[in-house]
């Protein structure tokens, strides 16, 4: 049973992504993107890959799908002229072989792994006791590898920068998105009343559990940061302005606090980033704290997208 | 006792299955929007809530069936009013083929 | 019973890939919306079935997630399609 149920995902898959390439326009392209996503979730649980699943629903369902509709419904204007400057079949044939090549190439790295594959997974748990955390996910991501993880918070503050650079030179500073009326129905400001408290209680939940359980900061933050766009969708609360002193706070505080964590280790530890004995689960949690809000922020914003309103008086 | 628990989940996942069936069905069959939207509500409340009626037994803690219900609650919800919304708005523009 | 549960799943997952032809053919978005959903519940009910079936306890945390992200996801779609035909959110003027 179980390998219908890897044939079957694997076939869904496959076409879906064909669909994905040949649809003709740019919204059933992007549902069945999200449905790929939704799929791929069910992938990383057969792989027994918890904590990435977390994020592909999070991240690869939810948000990525809503930026891409909107991306595909603010170009719906230009789709007439898109396509009359698709590529000629030519082209569109020899990235569709260069694909096909890319895809065999990897098929055979991956078929020609000795068995069992070369891992770092037993030292990670040989290891583990020493950085205080249950979860062997958010031990590399957090004590081993830690270096990677700050260098990723501060390219997400570059994409957000690149996001603003977007702007309209008279709306640098104001507000993104546009402004949303209070929906007349009443319908979407009761869902923004009602689903975030819930949504909020259980992204702290699952930014808590990472410790010990999949789960960690970065789910955690997508759940936060769908919940308030929901509320700002509905209208009941605008989005800040791109130049309040709180906002560039909040949005640094991140990576400053894990790089003066980093900076504590070179002192008191002799190295940059590594924790003194005994005080690996605090400085985590700290690093962890800071980074909530700002990735809140970030996954947020840059979903609303580059400033549009100037300042409103 | 154990015997009981399987059969338990054993008819609740099966009636689970049979409304998403139905509202499959009913999603891809029924000749117009509002109508399809109510094939669908069926599979979101009945379908969803007699899987996680069946897989209670399964949980190893009280706490873990609960989460279950709460999920099945909150997909209650959103759905519920998505189709309220979806549905006052099919009527604003005209129910459509 | 795992092997049960895995196979409840399968089945669900053939709902969904019907489904999908819904939004293959829908004829207006309020359909595909409609099929969008259908496939997240689908899909927290097949992660639930399979968390159940490997016993993994902590794939509610999947569930969950999926939950929230796909409702959040279909009021952006409802906005973002519907809202457009009913004409909401004009930008104000910029100053």
């Amino acid at each position: 049973m179980i390998e219908v149920l890897n044939f079957g995902l694997a076939a869904l898959i496959l076409g879906l992504a064909v669909w994905t390439v040949v649809a003709r326009e740019a919204p059933a392209a992007v549902v069945g993107f999200i449905v790929y996503g939704l799929l791929l979730t069910l992938v990383w649980l057969q792989l027994q890959g918890i904590d990435v699943a977390l994020t592909e629903a999070a991240i690869g369902g939810g948000l990525t799908g809503v930026l891409l509709i909107s991306a595909a419904v603010r170009l719906r204007s230009t789709e007439s002229t898109a396509r009359a400057q698709r590529p000629g079949a030519s082209t569109r044939w020899l990235a569709a072989a260069l694909s096909a090549a890319v895809t065999g190439a990897l098929a055979i790295c991956v078929l020609a792994l000795p068995e069992p594959a070369p891992t770092l997974a037993p030292q990670v748990l040989a290891n583990i006791a020493v950085t205080e955390v249950g979860n062997p996910i958010t031990a590399v991501l957090l004590a081993f590898r830690a270096m990677d993880t700050l260098l990723e918070a501060i390219v997400l503050l570059f994409a957000l920068i690149g996001v603003w650079s977007l702007a309209p030179d008279r709306a640098w500073g104001g507000r993104p998105g546009l402004l949303q009326q209070a929906d007349g129905n009443g319908m979407l400001a009761y869902v923004a009343r009602v689903l975030p408290p819930i949504g909020i209680v259980a992204g702290i939940y699952i930014f808590w559990i990472g410790a010990d359980h999949p789960g960690g900061k970065f789910q955690g933050a997508t759940l936060l940061a769908a919940m308030w766009l929901l509320v700002m969708m509905a209208g009941l609360v605008d989005a800040p302005s791109i130049n309040r002193r709180w906002l560039r706070w909040l949005l640094v505080a991140g990576p400053l606090a894990f790089i003066a964590v980093g900076v504590l280790g070179a002192v008191t530890a002799g190295a940059f980033l590594s924790y003194p004995q005994g005080y690996a689960k605090t400085l985590i949690l700290v690093i962890e704290f800071a980074l909530m809000p700002t990735l809140t922020l970030v996954l947020g914003l840059m979903l609303l997208g580059a400033p549009l309103r100037g300042e409103a008086p | 006792m154990k015997l009981f628990l399987d059969l338990w989940t054993l008819v609740g996942v099966l009636a689970g299955a049979f409304f998403f069936f139905a509202g499959t069905v009913g999603l891809l069959r029924f000749p117009d929007s509002l109508t399809r939207l109510h094939a669908l509500s069926k599979a979101d409340n009945l379908g969803l809530g007699l899987v996680v009626l069946g897989l209670l037994p399964q949980m190893d803690s009280v706490a873990a069936g609960i989460k279950l219900v709460g999920i099945w609650l909150l997909v209650l919800l959103s759905g519920a009013t998505a189709a309220q919304w979806i549905a006052r708005t099919l009527r604003q523009s005209g129910p459509g083929p | 019973m795992a092997e049960f549960l895995v196979g409840a799943a399968v089945f669900i997952l053939a709902m969904v890939a019907l489904g999908l032809m819904r939004i293959l053919r829908g004829p207006g978005d309020a359909d595909r919306i409609m099929a969008a959903q259908l496939l997240g519940t689908g899909g927290v009910a097949a992660v639930l079935l399979l968390g159940a079936a490997s016993g993994e306890a902590a794939t509610a945390d999947i569930a969950l997630t999926l939950a929230l992200l796909a409702a959040f996801a279909a009021f952006a779609f409802v906005k973002a399609k519907l809202g457009q035909a009913t004409g909401e959110s004009r930008p104000t003027d910029s100053q």
